[in-house]
């Protein structure tokens, strides 16, 4: 972690020489530490370690789906035991352990003292505590991986009564060790966020109002309060679930008077809404990286933030869509199909409002630029393809199809990663005080978009032809190995081996610019918000020349009345 | 590395203090959690009348009088907090030492109650009613422990007249504990 | 559309396919357009030398109605959607037209188990007729089914029907379906349900009607091989 640069200048101070020097201190100082911009980092190369963990699980079962009983290298033969057990570890890794704490732990921590102006969160401790939590749910997923019967396979939604007794699902320690990894990794972020919205309702810099907020700062936020008022009830069904699995109790098995669709219900109650959680912050990353990109105010800022709040309300009466054919009254079907269409009003509202931002701009095509227009034009395929899900109709054909997964992954990959990226190639100067390099960066973007689609939309022809998911070995299903749908396979399979080739581009342009980069100023972007003020990287305390003051909102980009196209928020005229 | 407080600890452009304001969200995020547990057995008693029968063999006296344990401590509590705005941290914490009793009283009838049922052969997997009966007052019960820790950590330092405001800040959460307790109580004893 | 490639079977089939076209239609013009000025923009205003961009707050109505007028035009286009997808929806999952014949489906790790009701089209009679993996059914008659699993979740599929439902172990599922189509088609599990969830293909055969009374008589002595209607029971609730 090159953040050793922090403190002591960039020069030649690699953390490896100042480790050796005084390894206690920097046990202390990378390990130990409350400050918010260490432990953001620490989640955020844990998460992107955690993604390579998922990655490689998918590469593992797509070869096995392409290839059907070949010995995958680096894995071996694909077992079904395997099969299941590497779907679940990929779904949940995904979405817990590297959307969740890049997008809201990571850039939340590095982000939110930056942005509104002071020095650190107001609790560091409960900082610390967060991530210390976080690291333990990793321990105990890997202990579930090893443990004895082999790694869960019920797939991330963790259905019982598969979930709940361990002579259906033959994991006994496996089960309820990946759920308590997961209530784990619950409390880690509801810590994380009850810091959060402290921290931003009470500290931000003087004169900073309401409206004056940066989008991806109001984003977080939302999508915190989200997740604390969604996660309780899955909380309490895993409890309830863990002691179905350990104790013998029967809340979701029928036998004994309980009720397995309860636990469907507590966890989409969840599951839903977290899609926002980590869709908001994504949404937040592409106003600060388009605004600045294009030298443009964000168009309709209000609009965009009752757009997040009206999704936020709404996505709480949306779960019941992932479960149409569950066995649910069907007249609820009905309910849940009308809301779940009208959340595609907010949501694409929010797209037109980035749409819209461009008209009359400067736009400038940098790598962190590429990666926020992507994450506009891929994540509309994702919301279009979701009204075909949403209409419980169509979605009788649809439901638990390829399709389904290519949809929630045109969703979930600009978010997750698209996203990720563009936050990753825009704060990286002021992370590390220099800059990535833009011609490697170049051939990433291009590396990953290309072959992204090139996965998904033979996914989406083979659930309109059928395929459904979860599927081991499609060999024994006639009607799905008619004339072209194992090439799809291929395809998909070798378009995923593509993109996760070049993200090796990515690593070794991340470190060595890290290293190597040309060092960055400030402000190498002209942009307005705060932490554009602080040094890069910035020292412990954020701001040596004294917290700034706030005079404006963040997107005073080619004011009229201004030489410069940009009005920093903390000039006063 | 210093342990010294962040300015950001110190600002406050709602009014409310930093602390306050972490309790009132974390206030929030676990009245979904009982919700969750709350709302699931509610869903089930309504599909299943016969949980009475079962029901019927808790010990509505002794729920009854946790009850008022919980709501006299409360009331300390509440002392506590006056005690510490009026800057006397001794009184404040020996008001706290008193919530802390309550909290002790609980736990110790909650402990004879659960022993007693067990030996009739009620435990957590014999109905279902009972699985969701000890983990309702399960995770409550962790509650009161939690509060009562802290709480005692809290005193030790109000009684140095050290961090008084946190006084009112466990308060706020310890009266949400009574109030989840008073949900729980018709709705596990009295529901028959 | 999906017809090209799976044959539609069932009675509501085309009534799905169609919905699925609408949205197609609908959800493709606005994609398209979105797309479409999306990239517009980033060409046409791509950085010049010398060329400040604009400023437009978008607060004035004047502004927003550029998002405010796709904003309508969504929730007008929502509607549409919502009305032709209750309607398929109702037809398949809330309506229960007259039954010709009733079928029971029994899902367990990692088999089915198709009763008929035989010649007297009774279940629960001396001679229905229990199959593995295999569902025999009559093109043009309509049916029911009752859907139940022995320990997990199962999900009874039918893709050329557009039919599917989750199997809740304890309970009785009940739906219907009328063939259309002759032929031999795939039944899939589509919940997760364990280790062998990849490994629980059926088939459906749907006769004409002579087939159909041929093999009806040609099978109808009693599965000796096969658990009766008792022992099948002895494990459910």
């Amino acid at each position: 972690m090159s953040t050793a640069t922090a403190e002591h200048g960039h020069e030649g101070q690699g953390h490896d020489a100042h480790g050796h020097h005084e390894p206690q201190n920097f046990f202390l100082k990378y390990f130990w530490s409350t400050d918010h911009k260490i432990i953001g980092m620490q989640y955020l190369f844990t998460g992107l370690a955690m993604a390579v963990v998922g990655g490689f699980a998918v590469y593992a079962f797509r070869m096995q789906l392409a290839f059907p009983g070949m010995s995958v290298p680096g894995w071996g033969r694909v077992t079904a035991t395997d099969y299941n057990a590497l779907v679940t570890t990929h779904g949940s890794v995904m979405i817990f352990w590297v959307a969740m704490p890049v997008l809201i732990a990571a850039l939340g921590n590095y982000l939110i003292p930056l942005m509104i102006g002071c020095d650190d969160m107001v609790f560091p401790r409960l900082n610390r505590l967060s991530y210390q939590l976080f690291l333990l749910s990793i321990v105990v997923l890997f202990m579930s991986f090893y443990a004895q019967g082999g790694g869960f396979g019920g797939a991330w939604t963790s259905y019982p009564p598969l979930a709940a007794k361990a002579e259906y699902n033959l994991t006994p320690a496996g089960a309820p060790l990946w759920l308590l990894a997961v209530a784990l990794e619950f409390a880690a972020f509801l810590l994380g966020g009850i810091n959060f919205v402290t921290t931003v309702m009470n500290s931000r810099a003087p004169g900073m109002k309401m409206f004056d907020i940066p989008m991806v700062i109001w984003m977080i936020i939302i999508a915190s309060i989200m997740f604390m008022a969604s996660v309780g009830p899955l909380v309490a069904g895993a409890v309830m679930l863990f002691f179905d699995q350990t104790l013998g109790t029967g809340f979701f098995d029928p036998n004994q008077g309980g009720d397995p669709v309860l636990w469907q219900h507590l966890f989409w109650f969840f599951g839903h809404p977290e899609v926002y959680v980590v869709l908001l912050p994504a949404m937040g990353i592409v106003a600060e990286v388009v605004t600045t990109f294009a030298r443009k105010k964000l168009f309709a800022y209000k609009t965009v933030l009752y757009t997040a709040v009206g999704t936020g309300v709404l996505g709480f009466f949306v779960w019941a869509h992932h479960q149409f054919i569950a066995g649910i009254d069907p007249r609820m079907a009905n309910i849940f199909s009308v809301t779940t269409l009208l959340i595609s009003i907010p949501v694409a509202e929010m797209c037109f409002v980035y749409i819209a931002t461009l008209y009359g701009g400067s736009i400038r095509l940098t790598t962190p630029m590429l990666w926020a227009l992507a994450f506009i034009g891929e994540f509309l395929i994702g919301g279009v393809t979701g009204i075909f899900l949403g209409a419980s109709g169509a979605d009788i054909y649809f439901h638990d199809t390829y399709f389904v997964i290519a949809h929630f992954h045109y969703t979930f990959f600009p978010i997750a990663f698209i996203a990720v990226f563009a936050a990753m190639t825009y704060w990286f100067p002021k992370m590390f005080g220099r800059y990535m390099n833009e011609a490697w960066g170049k051939v990433h973007f291009w590396g990953t978009i290309i072959p992204f689609n090139f996965i998904f939309i033979p996914l989406f022809l083979l659930g309109a032809r059928g395929d459904h998911r979860r599927i081991y070995d499609y060999t024994h299903f006639p009607d799905l190995m008619k004339p072209g749908m194992q090439d799809l396979r291929i395809l998909a399979t070798l378009a995923l081996v593509t993109l996760l080739a070049f993200q090796l581009v990515f690593v070794v342009n991340f470190f060595l610019s890290m290293f190597r980069g040309k060092k960055a100023e400030a402000n190498p972007w002209k942009a307005n918000t705060l932490e554009w003020v602080a040094p890069s990287p910035p020292p412990h305390g954020n701001f040596p020349e004294g917290l700034p003051n706030v005079y404006r909102g963040p997107y005073e980009f080619s004011h009229p009345d201004r030489q410069e196209d940009y009005w920093p928020q903390n000039v006063a005229s | 590395m210093s342990m010294a407080r962040p300015i950001a600890t110190t600002r406050s452009a709602t009014g409310i203090s930093t602390g306050k304001l972490a309790v009132w969200w974390l206030i929030a995020s676990e009245i979904v959690i009982f919700g969750g547990v709350l709302g699931s057995y509610v869903m089930h008693r309504l599909g299943h009348p016969e949980w009475a029968d079962q029901a019927a063999n808790t010990n509505t006296w002794a729920g009854a009088f946790n009850t008022l344990v919980l709501l006299t401590s409360s009331l300390a509590a509440v002392l506590a907090h006056n005690a510490a705005e009026m800057k006397d941290g001794k009184k404040a914490a020996k008001f706290l030492w008193l919530t802390i009793l309550g909290a002790l009283v609980f736990l110790v009838v909650k402990s004879w109650e659960w022993s007693t049922e067990i030996h009739h052969g009620f435990t957590i997997t014999s109905h279902t009613f009972w699985s969701f009966y000890y983990t309702a007052a399960g995770i409550h019960g962790l509650h009161v422990i939690i509060g009562a820790i802290i709480m005692a950590v809290i005193a030790v330092d109000a009684a140095k007249g050290k961090d008084l405001q946190r006084v009112e800040a466990v308060g706020l959460y310890w009266h949400f504990v009574d109030i989840v307790w008073i949900f729980l109580f018709p709705l596990l004893y009295i529901a028959k | 559309m999906i017809d090209q490639y799976v044959p539609n079977a069932s009675s509501f089939a085309g009534q799905i396919d169609e919905l699925i076209l609408l949205i197609t239609a609908i959800v493709g013009f606005w994609w398209l357009l979105a797309e479409g000025v999306f990239f517009w923009l980033i060409i046409k205003f791509n950085a010049q030398e010398g060329v400040k961009a604009q400023y437009v707050s978008g607060e004035n109505a004047k502004e927003k109605r550029w998002v405010s007028m796709p904003h309508y035009a969504t929730l007008v286009f929502d509607v549409i959607i919502m009305i032709f997808a209750v309607k398929a929806w109702q037809e398949v999952k809330q309506t229960m037209p007259q039954a010709d014949s009733t079928v029971r489906v029994i899902a367990q790790q990692w088999a089915w188990t198709f009763v008929h009701p035989g010649p007297d089209n009774l279940l629960d009679t001396p001679d229905d007729i229990r199959l593995v993996d295999e569902l025999h059914v009559e093109k043009g008659k309509t049916y029911h089914f009752e859907l139940q699993s022995r320990d997990v979740l199962h999900s009874f599929s039918v893709p050329v029907f557009r039919l599917k439902q989750d199997i809740v172990p304890g309970r009785t599922i009940r739906g219907w379906f009328k063939p259309t189509m002759t032929g031999g088609f795939d039944i899939q599990c589509t919940e997760i349900c364990g280790i062998g969830h990849g490994f629980m293909p059926a088939r459906i055969l749907v006769h004409t009607p002579e087939e159909f009374q041929n093999w009806q008589q040609a099978k109808s002595p009693a599965q000796a091989a096969l658990p009766t209607p008792a022992e099948q029971m002895g494990g459910m609730k």
